[in-house]
């Protein structure tokens, strides 16, 4: 059983109020249920409070069916619906369903919409920050190492403990909505330290040196690894926040990797012996010039038709840095008549690639930059695709088999080319 | 004691009990790790990942015995959708622990089990009935007549 503080047995017995006892009763069981024996203290909490399909607001529209049933019954997993007051932690809100203006691009109904706008409204209401990314490190939330944090989102989980040192586990929903409000969450996993070492080590034997070979480098990594915490050292070349980004979330997506480490880079890996610290180096994987070759035509494998109608850029969620370079690229050409080319980011990226004045060479060119979601997410692509060009491994992993599409891996100039021409001309350069 | 004595006493696994209760039914055996978001279809139960070896097969009111979960932080969304449904698992029996395996117990409020003293892969079949006590962490099993 958990060991209580007085204030989490106070929490627990309601003196802050009955969500609050609710959300501790949850915590109580899902503690219980790893076998953790006390809870950290949290105030950097991402989830995706109380937003709801209309499937879900109806199964419990006999509580109302309004966000303070849907945060009771179901965030809260509690058998009766309390008020639901403003989150104590600093929470923000993750990824959701569509463009907040594009959406009937999307193909979402009014009534669709209007469900989103309604649930938006109520967490702002609750004091959840509206960050609708799967990037929070990019939108105003950048944890700092060391910092207890409950996260959602496999490819913000795995950038936080790597990249950042901060301490997170692959948290969920309910888990995530209870800490909004308890400002707690189990000390297990990540948030020890004897849980952080590295258990397998990848040896990179050739150079490693862009966006695309990083994405590359992360798909081979989780696919070889699986949900274990891997060393990786030789031939990377600098490091930088988006080839991070695309890193981890394709080996979160090939494998479950929730932290890597990589030595001379990653905070915790100052050494080889640091990053294991003390212990066994247990298997070692070589990523070598026919691992790269294969894990190309891994990402390729639901590749067949050239004929390229959707071109989807920003998983994870663009950085400025990313629609800049997009822009570079498209800027004096148009997107093929044959095909799109959606662009996902934050809106707090696009805030700023609106200024930069990058949405306007985008549109001038025929592309859409968009927000909140992606194509995964929210199901949404063009009508009548059949072939998408992605420039990301994670999307490639999994778009084509969420929509039953084909789908092309390549590199961010391969998928604006596609996009122009709407053909696919993308090939591994040695 | 004859062959057939042996078969028909039940095996106890001693484990760690997840999620309280007990519950009792026919299993569903699998060595692969399960995703819930873009892996289940909550609204029928059924494992929806492509080569998964469980593909078009449903878990509802089965005891689900495999190693745990991978895949996306909706994993507890999602099999608490099931719940909902009705297509939830009648128990859960795995071997390796996650945080999202554990809020996905939780939340499903079915009996569950983990760190069993043997091995459940090899001494449990798809349509073998076991028991699962999730209050003692013991699972026993009923070998299926084969």
């Amino acid at each position: 059983m958990v060991a209580l503080t007085e204030a989490e047995r106070a929490m627990a017995d309601g003196a802050e109020g009955a969500a609050v006892a609710k959300a501790m009763d949850l915590l109580i069981r899902y503690a219980d249920a790893l076998g953790a024996e006390r809870f950290v203290e949290t105030n950097n909490v991402a989830g995706v409070p109380g937003s709801s399909t209309p499937w879900l607001k109806n199964y419990y529209r006999a509580d109302g069916g309004d966000y303070r049933a849907i945060f009771s019954r179901f965030d809260l997993d509690s058998d009766e619906v309390v008020d639901v007051p403003r989150m104590n932690a600093f929470s923000c809100h993750l990824q959701g369903g569509m463009d907040p203006s594009l959406w009937r691009d999307q193909g979402m109904t009014e009534a669709q919409h209007d469900n989103f706008v309604y649930d938006e409204g109520q967490v702002a209401a609750h004091g959840i920050q509206v960050l609708k990314t799967c990037t929070p490190y990019l939108a105003g939330n950048v944890p700092v190492m060391g910092e207890h944090c409950a996260w959602m989102e496999s490819s913000a989980v795995v950038f936080c403990n790597s990249v950042i040192g901060g301490r997170t586990n692959c948290e969920g929903r309910e888990s995530t909505s209870a800490a909004m409000l308890a400002k707690r969450i189990p000390d297990w996993g990540f948030h020890r330290d004897e849980y952080r070492r590295g258990q397998n080590r990848v040896r990179v034997e050739v150079p490693v040196d862009d966006i695309f070979d990083w994405g590359m480098l992360g798909y081979f990594t989780g696919d070889a690894v699986q949900d274990t915490i891997p060393v990786l050292d030789g031939a990377i070349g600098a490091p930088s926040l988006i080839r991070h980004k695309h890193f981890g979330a394709a080996a979160a997506s090939s494998g479950g990797v929730e932290m890597y480490h990589m030595v001379g880079i990653t905070p915790e890996a100052p050494t080889i012996e640091a990053a294991f610290g003390g212990a066994a180096h247990g298997e070692v994987f070589v990523y070598d010039k026919a691992a790269r070759a294969r894990t190309y035509e891994q990402l390729n494998a639901v590749g067949s038709n050239t004929d390229v109608d959707f071109v989807m850029l920003g998983c994870p969620h663009y950085s400025v840095e990313q629609i800049a370079e997009a822009a570079r690229l498209i800027e004096g050409r148009r997107v093929s008549a044959n095909s799109e080319l959606w662009i996902f980011t934050s809106r707090a990226v696009k805030a700023t690639a609106d200024a930069s004045g990058y949405t306007r060479i985008l549109s001038a060119a025929g592309a859409k930059l968009m927000t909140d979601t992606c194509s995964s997410i929210s199901q949404a692509v063009p009508p009548g695709t059949r072939v998408a060009a992605l420039d990301s491994a994670k999307q490639v992993h999994y778009l084509p088999a969420i929509m039953g599409i084909e789908g092309w891996y390549g590199t961010t100039a391969d998928c604006i080319d596609a996009a122009c021409t709407g053909k696919w001309n993308g090939r591994l350069v040695a | 004691m004859s062959d057939i004595e042996t078969e028909l006493r039940p095996i106890v696994l001693h484990g760690r009990g997840v999620v309280g209760g007990v519950a009792e039914g026919e299993t569903l055996v699998t060595r692969e790790t399960i995703s819930g978001w873009g892996g289940v279809n909550a609204m029928t139960g059924t494992v929806i990942e492509s080569r998964h070896e469980l593909k078009g097969t449903s878990f509802a009111g089965k005891v689900l015995v495999f190693p745990g979960a991978k895949g996306s932080s909706g994993w507890s969304g999602v099999f608490h959708t099931a719940r909902l449904a009705g297509t939830a698992p009648l128990a859960m029996v795995f071997t390796t622990m996650t945080t999202k395996v554990a809020l996905g117990c939780v939340v499903m409020r079915v009996p569950s089990v983990v760190d069993l003293d043997r091995d459940p892969f090899t001494l449990i079949e798809s349509g073998d009935r076991v028991r699962v006590d999730g209050d003692a962490g013991t699972v026993t099993i009923w070998k299926r007549e084969r």
